[in-house]
């Protein structure tokens, strides 16, 4: 019976359902709720972007404009419109999604390093209207986000955030497994080996591109938008060009095509900082070291490589 | 009835006429050969029929409807489909998911379904499933079908892409070069292979050097030179044409030749 659920794909994100509610009991303090929330919005993009890397093979150096639009529609929706914070996220959804419609259909036709540096134009783009733009803004320096009411009662503590992220999370995840056997999961790993063969076979290659990355897009705007929403304060800086190198970061670390591990790539970036904070002259060094040896010796990302060690598909 | 009608097509890269002034026609139900020297244009035709090269001149008309210049993934809902000389796998997949990726047209492909994974998916996914099964066991890769796709051997794989081009249920299928690099009982195999699938009424447009290959299977078979059509006929016909047997014999006797 085990053996039969283990290979299920979604088999995975049970584990890590029943990892997330078991935690809390060993959490010495509040702290923790606050680390895993970031965990798991930093996931969260990552499963997203995982869909436009390692599906669809397609890199965007750029997706934290999209996160931007996502913390940025929450914050400016509400405090200068009016707009309830619920349909502030539904907005920056539409909104990120429109705009990666639109900047996706030219630059998609770019392949490789081109698409990198389209991408990252954008990505930079993006967070300069940000930064610029201070009347609505608050530019540079960030501004307050009106706490999250849903069903009159306030999303405030740290345990709320806990849950209410790590569900968005699993929910998002669930989509992300479902999608990679379907037609259009196949038709995107189609395309990420062979855009030839996909096209002879009928695969309409800018079509799905186009798809990957306004799914990867709106992941990322959700994630943006609970951010901004979790810590009631945002920065153009949490939206701007290092926040994209490291979401890509954590879909290499943790495994690019693996549902999974884009999670385990976001808690591995998320926390390692944290352990290390102890070393504090060594902190970065120490990061990057063991950054770098991860991609030497688990050259496949964190997941698939250790899933293989201990002889299971990964998901 | 002509399925495929091809006329005045050419193609220069540069300064170099890699197809010129090309006609032919393929009729519904034949295996129509197309072979020719190293660097004759026939792989060039085949990316100029299949959509992956517009043609600089000329026309490609598919059951009497214009289709020159249409992008490949048009031309396969027309029903046109195709291998590739150097393997084109889906290496990241298994076996079977490549056929059934073959299988894309005849599956519906609304994204929002499948991000729920609702439960017409699940049957959509069986449905390609067992079509991409039987398509590996008419290929003689029923065996194979849950191995990574990676890890088959270069005949099996030649095998692979037929079956998965098999999967849209063309009407014109271009194979090219499926025997190149197989052993003399895999080149049996497709060459039995091709002619079930000619039967079952696919017509098949084949380029390939296995000469005894070719003049057994084929209807028609027409020969390039320099991408141009150096003659045209049954295989009687073309082996005693003079300048067919000049070229061939030519490039035998010359190996430096710049055809060769």
């Amino acid at each position: 019976m085990l053996a039969r659920l283990s290979r299920h794909r979604a088999f995975g994100l049970l584990v890590i359902a029943i990892v997330i509610a078991v935690a809390p009991l060993l959490f010495p303090s509040t702290f923790y709720y606050r680390m895993g929330t970031a965990i798991f919005i930093a996931a969260l993009a990552a499963v997203g972007l995982n869909i436009l890397m390692g599906l669809a093979g397609q890199v965007s150096l750029g997706h934290a404009g999209f996160y931007g639009i996502g913390a940025y529609a929450v914050a400016v929706g509400p405090a200068s419109f009016g707009v309830p914070g619920w349909a502030a996220i539904l907005i920056g959804l539409a909104l990120a999604a429109s705009v990666a419609f639109l900047v996706g259909r030219p630059i998609l036709k770019l392949r490789g390093h081109y698409l990198a540096v389209a991408t990252l134009g954008f990505g930079i783009l993006v967070s300069m209207v940000l930064t610029n733009e201070g009347a609505w803004t608050g530019g540079p320096d960030g501004m307050s986000v009106k706490r999250l009411v849903l069903f009159g009662y306030v999303l405030k503590d740290r345990a709320a955030w806990y849950w209410a992220s790590a569900l968005v999370l699993l929910m998002g995840a669930l989509l992300a497994v479902n999608l990679i056997d379907s037609p259009t999961g196949r038709a995107m790993r189609a395309l990420h080996d062979s855009e030839v063969a996909a096209a002879v076979n009928g695969i309409d290659v800018a079509r799905y591109k186009l798809w990957a990355f306004v799914i990867s897009a709106c992941y990322a705007s959700l994630a943006g938008s609970l951010a901004a929403l979790s810590d009631a304060f945002i920065t153009p800086a949490s939206a701007g060009f290092l926040k994209s190198i490291e979401l890509v970061t954590m879909v290499v670390l943790g495994g690019m095509g693996s549902v999974i591990g884009g999670i385990v790539g976001a808690a591995f970036l998320e926390s390692l900082p944290q352990l290390l904070a102890r070393m504090q002259e060594v902190e970065h060094v120490l990061l990057g070291l063991i950054i770098m040896l991860v991609m030497i010796f688990m050259r496949e990302g964190l997941f698939p490589t250790l899933a293989r060690r201990f002889g299971r598909a990964s998901p | 009835m002509t399925l495929l009608a091809v006329e005045g097509l050419a193609i220069r890269f540069g300064g170099v006429k890699a197809v010129d002034d090309l006609s032919f026609a393929i009729e519904k139900g034949q295996i129509f050969s197309i072979i020719g020297p190293n660097g004759a244009g026939k792989t060039t035709l085949f990316n100029m029929i299949s959509g992956l090269y517009r043609p600089s001149r000329g026309s490609v008309r598919l059951e009497g409807e214009d289709v020159t210049g249409l992008p490949p993934h048009l031309l396969a809902r027309r029903g046109l489909s195709r291998t590739f000389q150097n393997l084109q796998i889906f290496y990241r997949m298994s076996a079977l998911e490549n056929v059934m990726v073959g299988c894309h047209l005849k599956e519906r492909r609304s994204v929002l379904p499948h991000l729920l994974a609702l439960p017409s998916v699940k049957r959509q996914n069986r449905e390609s499933r067992a079509r991409a099964e039987a398509l590996l066991a008419r290929v003689g890769l029923a065996a194979e079908a849950h191995k990574d796709a990676g890890s088959l051997s270069y005949g099996a794989l030649k095998r692979l892409e037929i079956a998965r081009a098999l999967g849209s249920e063309p009407k014109l299928l271009l194979l090219d070069e499926p025997a190149a690099g197989c052993n003399h009982v895999e080149t049996e195999e497709i060459d039995a292979l091709i002619q079930t699938i000619a039967r079952d009424g696919v017509t098949v447009a084949l380029v390939e050097h296995d000469m005894k290959l070719v003049m057994k299977i084929s209807q028609r078979i027409l020969v390039l030179d320099y991408g141009r059509k150096l003659a045209e006929g049954t295989a009687q016909e073309v082996r005693q044409n003079p300048d067919v047997i000049r070229a061939y014999l030519g490039s035998q006797a010359n190996a430096g030749a710049p055809h060769a």
